[in-house]
């Protein structure tokens, strides 16, 4: 169970808080099902375990704030608001996927929802939300470019260079460390010399902070500070999440580079779980309510489920177009 | 429900039970291990799909070469239909295609050929008012006067600002836009690459200076994996308005890592535009519709051409289309194929061929990608006879490309191979004799043009 922290948020969001988590969990769930299936082919990455981590940064999220990750991008476009029928049906491959079937599990993007991809090549997200933080700038928005990026790319050499670009030009831009231990099967002891990750951003200028990402509560409370800081200082920001992913890098890894005892020890801080275990307990939301919650899920996920399976291939001619606008 | 045997790898079609992690009755919850499936590739964990009860276990432990998606289990969830269990919960016919079964594909419909039919080339021909300048005033004019036009037009690269641009093309443009407009980058292509693309992503337009394009290899993965595919793999939602540019090829005397033409690795990847112009008017009208021009577009210049002068027109609309290619010279013998500084070599051996009597058809392709296949198609079938000039090494070349195109084309038409005068295939040495050696030379370009036309 998450302590009880004082925060702003009414009822009704903390129940969408939780709405979206218990979402992202089931249909990264039913994502997985599918794979099994033959449904979903190619490279699955699923978030789950790490839900608190993009539902936290949400809750500090003006609709108008822009959002970029890498290649584990389900959770994240789906907390943009994004319909999951149009998300489950890019991972079938069909017309009725978000990128109409031509991008699959890792290309995803909507304008509409501010959500820029979805980007397969570890690192290369981050100078490009460096990127879209300078448009904003250059454009004089109020708007927060957020990049996720996780722990393997912490050591990859653009990302410096979009440290430094971003702290020199005074970038509106919030780093979000994804940080679950393992690069694919290489852990972060193997990989990453020195302390922690986050420091290596603050060499260059950038002020930050290392979070427990297993808590809705704690990511939103330092998403919130992090949104306050760049807004009153204009300039960027690093937050470390220290989070955890319960299944394997894709769907085909079998696990062999870490325990069943730390995977199940990690299961003990589910993020979903306790975050439902404080809305009861902490919070003293009925049952009743919850269950009303989850059952509403698990029967949209029913829908999504037929829906990716109905919609169609993409028609033959989509092969030829737009490679140039 | 029904557990089926899962696909754990993108190959595998079956897989062995090696355990049952849990029995007939057990309540498990969306995630526990089941059993462990032995797969192509190893032994995986197969993970409850659903809070629940085990009912029934199908398959035994130690069976083997089960097929994917054979029921190996029931489970009992709270709320679901008793029919649900035994109702196959995935649909097993096939897929419809939408919109129809027709599965004949025309390559060349991609919608770059659109480009070509919608630009017209009448503004070239149009009474402008000229001044002769340098390469290097054409390409500093085309770039003040889009960015007085368009406010998303902006500029950045190493030394562009307070040097004043290390080839002196983006001189006094930090005086006129100010240092929110033309920025000096860090020494830091992969980078400031990547910012300008995910500035592009946002809708601004980017001029993104390579000090040469030699610096362009530290940020060839954005080029590609980001600016070229961003527009497809997002289903149209992403394009990428943004125009790589500096100069391209070997300058003199610069050595191996400082001399070399990208021509070919650009213009191998959909989603990228590749513009290379000889000569300044065409630099100036091709630069103003790349920075207009909703893709991503390669601008390679070439050093050695700066300097050269032609008349080029001052006004604003002057425009030269990408994908239209220019018939410099119009005779009846052979076709001559180049671009960027080819064509200077090429217009360099003229006296001597018309010594000959050999009257040629000089074709500056101006364009790479989109190619201005029309005209050359029209020159070959009327001259039957093609040699190719190209700076760069010609193993795997653009240069290899177009002779390969023309001979599916024009098949009937050649009355002679077609021979294609490339840089040699060796790094560029330093040595002022080597160097010239290693790129295309007179006699090599003059001796092409005497074997297609069977003269000595």
């Amino acid at each position: 169970m998450n302590k009880k922290i004082n925060n702003s948020f009414s009822d009704d969001q903390l129940l969408k808080f939780y709405e979206k988590m218990f979402l992202i969990r089931k249909f990264e769930e039913k994502a997985a099902q599918l794979y099994g299936a033959g449904k979903i082919g190619g490279f699955c990455h699923l978030y789950i375990g790490q839900e608190a981590v993009v539902i936290g940064i949400l809750s500090s999220i003006n609709s108008e704030d822009t959002v970029i990750t890498a290649y584990r991008d389900h959770g994240h476009i789906l907390a943009r608001g994004v319909d999951p029928k149009s998300v489950m049906s890019e991972l079938t491959g069909r017309s009725d996927g978000i990128s109409k079937g031509k991008g699959g599990s890792m290309h995803m993007f909507s304008k509409a929802n501010r959500f820029y991809g979805g980007h397969g090549i570890v690192g290369a997200q981050v100078p490009l939300g460096v990127g879209i933080g300078f448009a904003h700038k250059y454009r004089n928005e109020k708007k927060i470019s957020r990049v996720y990026l996780g722990d393997g790319a912490m050591s990859n050499g653009q990302v410096f260079e979009a440290f430094n670009l971003a702290s020199l030009w005074e970038l509106p831009v919030l780093f979000i460390i994804e940080n679950n231990k393992y690069g694919m099967g290489t852990s972060i002891g193997r990989s990453a010399a020195g302390n922690e990750l986050f420091e290596r951003a603050t060499v260059f200028g950038i002020k930050g902070e290392k979070v427990d990402g297993m808590n809705f509560f704690t990511v939103s409370d330092a998403a919130i500070r992090a949104r306050d800081y760049i807004n009153n200082n204009s300039k960027p920001y690093i937050i470390e999440m220290d989070t955890y992913r319960f299944r394997g890098h894709s769907m085909s890894d079998p696990g062999l580079y870490r325990t069943k005892d730390e995977v199940n020890k990690m299961k003990e801080i589910d993020p979903v779980l306790m975050m439902k275990e404080t809305l009861l307990k902490e919070y003293k939301f009925k049952e009743d309510t919850i269950k009303d919650i989850e059952s509403d899920i698990k029967k949209q996920i029913k829908d999504v489920e037929k829906f990716s399976l109905d919609s169609p291939l993409p028609d033959i001619k989509e092969l030829f177009t737009e490679v140039y606008l | 429900m029904k557990i089926l045997l899962p696909a754990l790898s993108p190959t595998m079609e079956t897989g062995n039970l090696v355990k049952w992690l849990v029995k007939e009755g057990d309540d498990v919850l969306s995630g526990d291990i089941l059993a462990e499936i032995e797969t192509d590739k190893a032994t995986m964990e197969l993970e409850s799909p659903d809070d629940g009860k085990i009912e029934k276990i199908l398959v035994k432990e130690g069976s083997e070469n089960i097929s994917v998606n054979t029921e190996i289990a029931l489970l009992s969830v709270e709320g679901e239909e008793i029919e649900e269990k035994i109702e196959k919960p995935i649909e097993s016919s096939p897929p419809v295609i939408a919109n129809g079964t027709d599965t004949k594909i025309k390559e060349n419909n991609i919608s770059m050929g659109s480009l070509l039919k919608e630009q017209s080339d009448s503004l070239e021909t149009k009474d402008w008012s000229e001044k002769e300048i340098t390469m290097r005033e054409a390409l500093n004019q085309a770039i003040e006067e889009e960015m007085i036009l368009d406010k998303d037009v902006f500029l950045l690269g190493e030394e562009v600002a307070e040097y004043d641009g290390a080839y002196k093309v983006t001189q006094g443009l930090l005086d006129k836009f100010g240092s929110k407009r033309v920025l000096d980058t860090p020494i830091s292509e992969h980078g400031f690459t990547g910012l300008a693309i995910g500035a592009a992503m946002s809708g601004l337009k980017p001029i993104c200076e390579f000090m040469t394009f030699n610096f362009s290899m530290q940020a060839i993965d954005q080029i590609v994996n980001s600016a070229a595919k961003s527009l497809y793999m997002s289903g149209g939602e992403i394009n990428v308005p943004i125009v790589f540019r500096g100069p391209n090829g070997a300058a003199a005397r610069v050595g191996a890592q400082h001399s070399q033409c990208f021509i070919s690795w650009f213009s191998h990847i959909p989603g990228l535009l590749v513009v290379a112009p000889s000569n300044a008017r065409d630099a100036k009208g091709l630069l103003k519709s790349s920075i207009r021009n909703p893709n991503p577009v390669v601008f390679l210049e070439h050093e050695l051409l700066y300097k050269e002068k032609t008349n080029v027109p001052e006004e604003n609309d002057f425009l030269i289309p990408i994908g239209k290619a220019n018939l410099i010279k119009e005779g009846s013998d052979v076709t001559i194929i180049g671009f960027s500084m080819s064509v200077q070599r090429i217009l360099n051996t003229l006296p001597s061929i018309e010594k000959l009597g050999i009257k040629p058809d000089i074709i500056d392709l101006r364009s790479i990608k989109p190619l201005d296949e029309d005209l050359i198609y029209k020159s070959v079938k009327k001259t039957n006879r093609v040699v190719i000039v190209e700076d760069g090494w010609g193993n795997t070349s653009f240069g290899s490309h177009l002779s390969y195109l023309i001979q599916s084309n024009c098949f009937d038409y050649l009355d002679s191979e077609i021979i294609k005068v490339s840089g040699k295939d060796v790094p560029m040495p330093y040595a002022e004799n080597l160097e010239k050696l290693a790129l295309p030379n007179t006699d090599e370009i003059i001796s092409a043009v005497k074997k297609v036309s069977y003269t000595n």
